[in-house]
């Protein structure tokens, strides 16, 4: 009991304290969102009662959020296949080859993390305008999948890696040829790392705002960063919209996360950026 | 970069050579497309004189626009706030997020929802961010106003709206969604401590304190090492939160480099010069890069 009683203290003073004042910091903004984009305008209650959902209605058919929706929907969720089959692609090649300048492509993977995206916006803009593509979803599918695709084949190649090679080898000799041998066997193991690779594409591809920014000028087709910067504007009075806005844009990505966090730790390892 | 030993020779020698080409090619193609063929007009245009509105004076100007980024007050300004956003982010970002792992590594109730609330903001965009800081920093909508009226502190002022408030406004908002990068990457690396490590530690008598600066820490290194560095690129790249949160202001006060040449291109197009300041960041990145991973011996044996 004497002894129990100090270390009992030290665990609440070293864990619990922190612990508790750093889920206030996280929580609180999320939850200020939801209490303004939940509660009537005008209201100063601390808690989102009487409910309502006029804000959500303002921004899902008032301010085009329902067709922003859609357009980041259908953006993410190519990103996120183009992505992920191409960082197989190459992935595979990396972990289970040995070519001629692989170095200097894997150099280069990792060079491409050092340009900045920002900075490459008028460049890109003129590229696209020569293929026609200025006002089209495909700008922001190509960009989006080329910026990510280094980090993503980085990462499946250690995921691939720690597929055991011997595994495969068995499946050759029981005659399957190497495509087969890949589909049947080491495909399957990779699961934990294409989610990984999978959701970051797509929440990567869901955040992106400068892009969109720069290569869509039809509201049509605009995504929902967009959408949710003309609610911030300077003297933006309704904020009501603006957090539910917020919270709009929050979904997805939330419900990606709750999918991943379990592989989340595994996915970001060093082990796998490393190889 | 380890190889795994490459599977038995099946099939013709030459499709086996040729199978790792035809898997990257795709890649190869996207990368030299949209980015390599980007990078090359940048350093190009870096030596003209190029402003889109005004074709007619374009013309090869050898390193003018260097001198001019030289005489640039703007340039310098920009430069020095982009180093202090960086510095001030990976510094607390690192330090938050490496306490966060060890606490959350530890064994307690309710682990679990504690580490997906942490870890959520990870997820949240920039642009998303600032309209959640914006309604917490608004002095009519804000925590300050609840605050005020609790008699802590005083509302009614704009933090963003100060020059004096603005930088640690935005850094706190930034380091919000920042910080668990750093705790997911340093927990995973946590988990692969070997366990025999601690028992031998201590067995030697070695308190917690010394426990965690010679097996923890050391152990850590390499996946510090690596997450600072890309954080470092990745945050002095990064345009949105401040974008969309003080667009630069009040008075350029938070005008980063990448911001600056944004503004530059959508303001003046003066693309020659926007992008021989690209040409300089992208130097100045590479150089501090390669300097950080020699003096931290990444990747050495220990």
């Amino acid at each position: 009991m004497t002894a129990a009683a100090p270390r009992a203290t030290g665990r609440v003073l070293r864990l619990f304290l922190p612990l508790a004042l750093y889920l206030v910091f996280t929580v609180v903004p999320f939850y200020w969102m939801l209490l303004f984009a939940l509660r009537p305008a005008g209201s100063t209650s601390l808690l989102p009662w009487p409910l309502t959902f006029e804000h959500f209605d303002t921004v899902w058919n008032g301010m085009g959020f329902r067709v922003y929706f859609q357009n980041s929907v259908w953006i993410a969720l190519l990103t996120l296949v183009f992505v992920t089959f191409f960082a197989l692609m190459g992935g595979y090649a990396l972990a289970r080859f040995k070519f001629r300048g692989q170095r200097a492509f894997l150099l280069a993977l990792l060079c491409t993390q050092f340009v900045p995206g920002a900075m490459m916006l008028i460049p890109l803009f003129n590229i696209f305008q020569t293929f026609d593509l200025i006002n089209s979803r495909w700008s922001l599918i190509i960009a989006e999948t080329t910026f990510q695709l280094p980090l993503a084949m980085i990462l499946m190649s250690g995921f691939v890696r720690n597929v055991p090679v011997e595994l495969e080898e068995s499946a050759m000799m029981d005659g399957c040829g190497r495509i087969r041998a890949f589909l049947a066997v080491v495909l399957p193991l990779l699961r934990p790392g294409i989610v990984a690779v999978g959701s970051f594409a797509f929440i990567g591809s869901w955040n992106n705002f400068l892009f969109a920014l720069m290569f869509l000028n039809d509201p049509e087709l605009q995504t929902v960063p967009v959408g949710l910067q003309t609610t911030i504007g300077e003297n933006t009075v309704d904020f009501g919209a603006l957090a539910a806005g917020g919270v709009v844009a929050a979904v997805p990505v939330v419900l990606v996360f709750a999918f991943v966090q379990k592989y989340l730790v595994q996915g970001m390892s060093t082990g796998a950026v490393k190889g | 970069m380890a190889l795994a030993a490459p599977p038995p020779a099946r099939g013709h020698g030459l499709r086996r050579a040729l199978a790792p080409y035809a898997l990257i090619s795709p890649t190869l193609l996207l990368l030299a497309t949209f980015l390599l063929f980007p990078v090359g007009s940048v350093l190009y245009y870096a030596l003209q004189h190029h402003v889109v509105n005004e074709p007619y004076d374009d013309a090869f100007v050898g390193l003018a626009n260097f001198r001019q980024m030289f005489g640039d007050e703007q340039f310098w300004s920009s430069l020095a706030f982009s180093a202090k956003w960086v510095f001030a982010e990976v510094m607390l970002q690192l330090l938050l997020g490496l306490a966060l792992a060890l606490i959350v590594n530890e064994t307690f109730v309710g682990r679990a929802v504690a580490r997906a609330l942490v870890f959520s903001p990870w997820a949240v965009s920039g642009v998303l961010t600032t309209s959640i800081w914006m309604l917490l920093y608004n002095p009519a909508t804000g925590v300050f106003h609840y605050l005020a009226e609790l008699g802590v502190g005083n509302a009614g002022t704009s933090v963003l709206g100060n020059p004096d408030t603005v930088f640690s406004a935005a850094v706190v908002a930034e380091l919000w969604r920042g910080v668990p990068f750093f705790a997911i990457l340093i927990l995973a690396d946590l988990q692969s401590v070997p366990k025999e490590l601690y028992e031998a530690a201590s067995m030697d008598g070695a308190g917690r304190v010394r426990t965690f600066l010679h097996v923890t820490l050391p152990h850590l290194r390499d996946a510090i090492v690596l997450a600072t560095l890309l954080r470092s690129v990745w945050e002095f790249n990064n345009v949105d939160l401040l974008y969309t949160l003080t667009n630069g202001g009040p008075a350029g006060a938070t005008t980063s480099l990448p911001l600056y040449v944004a503004q530059l291109a959508r303001k003046s197009y003066d693309f020659g010069y926007g992008s021989a300041l690209t040409t300089a960041a992208f130097v100045i990145l590479l150089f501090c890069s390669v300097l950080y991973l020699r003096l931290s011996k990444f990747g050495r044996e220990k």
